[in-house]
């Protein structure tokens, strides 16, 4: 555990050392709060009488896009970087096991993401002193981001401990979710032996609940499930050394 | 532990690493002694980088293995990797870190206490590999040389009994390169160094002992004058005289206990060399002298060839090859 925490902090003063971390924090407090904005004027020029189905769900669903275009890039130097560098290589030199290196990846990685998320409050507390509602329907939505995102860390971990390109490992990342994304957008494409199967892995439908305030813990279990996949996919990745060998 | 406390600060036995069929490290043993620098020598691909990731805890070896300070880098690795430090043969920083935020990442990773052990630690490393003077500089910042002295810093740094360079002078101007041989040199006081190289002047000046690996095994491995002296292919003495060549040749050739006489230079007049090789536990040089003198010419230098390590190496290496 202290192993891991040691790791999560330099991660992040690796991130906030340099511009990147604090471009894809402006970029992604930029966004988030643009798409408030518009989905306020939305709700409101429409006259919806129902803040969680008239405003919190589209902002929620809006916010999920906006980390789900900014946190690929958060991830994809973790392991890629420090590859390319020969700093992973130095890394495992020193006695610290796999899955601790990993785990200081994925928390700070995930703190990142609080952080992001932090600024979307902005909106909400704002229109909240101006004029009060009750603040609670939005927590399933601000925990199903954080499950979701959560998850977009693990993925994006996997891909960048497979390339020591930090181009490559964000493109597969964007594929990987891009591809969980729409694959159950047109069910009539799949066959219907693989359709349940696929349906299982499209993690984002089981977004939908959450945006709209309800919280199913068969929706919490499967986005844990996912990001342990996704993370031991990252660890067996980064034990491949054993039988590939570093270039 | 009962046990007595091994000598050896490395031990390797029988390692083996195959990537795939190919064995890049095939059956390779042999110690690391404290208070020495044992060279690592071979022509690039030999499989030193390989050997030296296997004993830093990188990757495990197929089959074999290797003790650091007495711990299994298989069946005890966290405790192996406390105690040794690796410096890879491209410097790994991260250019964005100060030197000291990386010194001191590491030292926390190797177990260094928190506070004065961790400041004391730092400030050694820095201060031994003469860095001192750039600890709050980020690495990118820094000359090739300079970056070179913190990736051998962030080997001591925690002051490991076992220190594994690999290629420490690649890629450095000879002065810088001077000065890291007279740095690696000097840690042999506090620990067991394992040092790899494909230069041979390098190996033979910093190292006590040299381990030669070609194709993945050791070829042999001993102190670099004895390396020499068991390797030298025959003994050998250079003749120079005020002789016409042939003539010279052909007295020296009649000397009891020489085996074979080669003109090195020379014409008909002026002074000739010759290059006699002659029987292994004889010394003919008296006899040649007397043999020079008697012919009436005038004998300039006798002098015995001294085998470089050089030499040897090749050898060795084309041994190998020819018997493969």
């Amino acid at each position: 555990m202290r192993k891991t925490l040691l790791v999560c902090r330099r991660e992040l003063s690796l991130l906030f050392g340099g511009p990147l971390a604090w471009v894809l924090c402006a970029v992604f407090a930029l966004l988030a709060n643009y798409f408030f904005y518009s989905d306020l004027t939305f709700y409101v020029v429409f006259g919806g009488a129902n803040l969680s189905a008239g405003l919190w769900r589209y902002a929620f669903l809006d916010w999920r896009l906006v980390a789900q275009l900014v946190l690929p890039l958060v991830t994809m130097r973790m392991f890629a970087e420090e590859r390319k560098l020969g700093t992973l290589e130095l890394l495992w030199t020193l006695p610290v096991r796999d899955h601790e290196l990993l785990a200081g990846k994925y928390l700070a990685g995930v703190l990142v993401y609080v952080v992001m998320l932090a600024t979307t409050l902005v909106g909400p507390l704002v229109l909240h002193a101006l004029h009060d509602f009750p603040l609670r329907p939005l927590l399933p939505g601000y925990i199903g981001l954080l499950l979701l995102g959560s998850t977009f860390v693990a993925v994006g971990l996997a891909a960048s401990a497979a390339t020591e390109n930090q181009v490559v490992s964000a493109m597969l990342t964007y594929g990987v979710l891009v591809l969980l994304w729409f694959v159950s957008w047109n069910e009539a494409a799949l066959s219907e032996r693989v359709a349940p199967v696929i349906l299982a892995l499209s993690f984002f439908d089981r977004f939908y609940g959450f945006a709209q305030g309800v919280i199913d813990l068969r929706d919490v279990a499967a986005f844990v499930a996912f990001t342990l996949l996704f993370l031991f996919v990252a660890l067996r990745t980064l034990g491949a050394r054993t039988w590939r060998g570093i270039a | 532990m009962g046990t007595t406390r091994p000598v050896a600060v490395i031990e390797v036995r029988s390692l083996t690493k195959r990537f795939g069929a190919i064995a890049a490290v095939d059956g390779v043993s042999f110690d690391v002694q404290p208070g020495q620098v044992t060279g690592f020598l071979g022509p690039n691909g030999a499989g030193k980088t390989t050997t030296l990731r296997i004993l830093a805890g990188v990757f495990p070896p197929t089959a074999g293995r290797a003790l650091i300070d007495g711990h299994d880098l298989a069946t005890a690795p966290l405790a192996a990797r406390r105690r040794l430090g690796y410096a890879p043969e491209r410097p790994a920083l991260q250019l964005d870190m100060t030197v000291a935020a990386q010194l001191e990442f590491v030292a926390a990773m190797r177990d260094v206490p928190a506070g004065a052990a961790r400041r004391a630690t730092v400030d050694g490393a820095l201060e031994r590999t003469g860095i001192t003077d750039v600890r709050r500089r980020r690495l990118g910042t820094l000359s090739r040389g300079y970056r070179q002295r913190v990736g051998i810093a962030l080997a001591l740094v925690g002051d490991p009994p076992a220190l594994l360079l690999d290629e420490p002078t690649a890629g450095l101007d000879p002065r810088q390169a001077a000065d890291t041989r007279a740095l690696v040199g000097a840690l042999r006081s506090q620990h067991a160094v394992f040092v790899s190289s494909h230069v041979l002047g390098e190996v033979e000046a910093m190292c006590d002992r040299v381990v030669i690996l070609h194709q993945g095994r050791i070829l042999a491995a001993d102190t670099p004058e004895r390396l020499a002296e068991r390797l030298r292919p025959a003994h050998q003495v250079d003749v120079e005289a005020i002789a016409p060549a042939a003539a010279l040749r052909a007295t020296l050739a009649a000397v009891p206990g020489v085996r074979r006489v080669e003109a090195r230079t020379g014409s008909d007049t002026g002074p000739a060399r010759c290059r006699v090789e002659v029987e292994p536990g004889t010394d003919s040089r008296p006899a040649m002298a007397a043999a020079v003198l008697a012919a009436g010419w005038d004998l300039l230098a006798l002098t015995p060839v001294e085998a470089s390590l050089e030499e040897a190496f090749l050898a060795l290496v084309g041994g190998a090859e020819t018997r493969a």
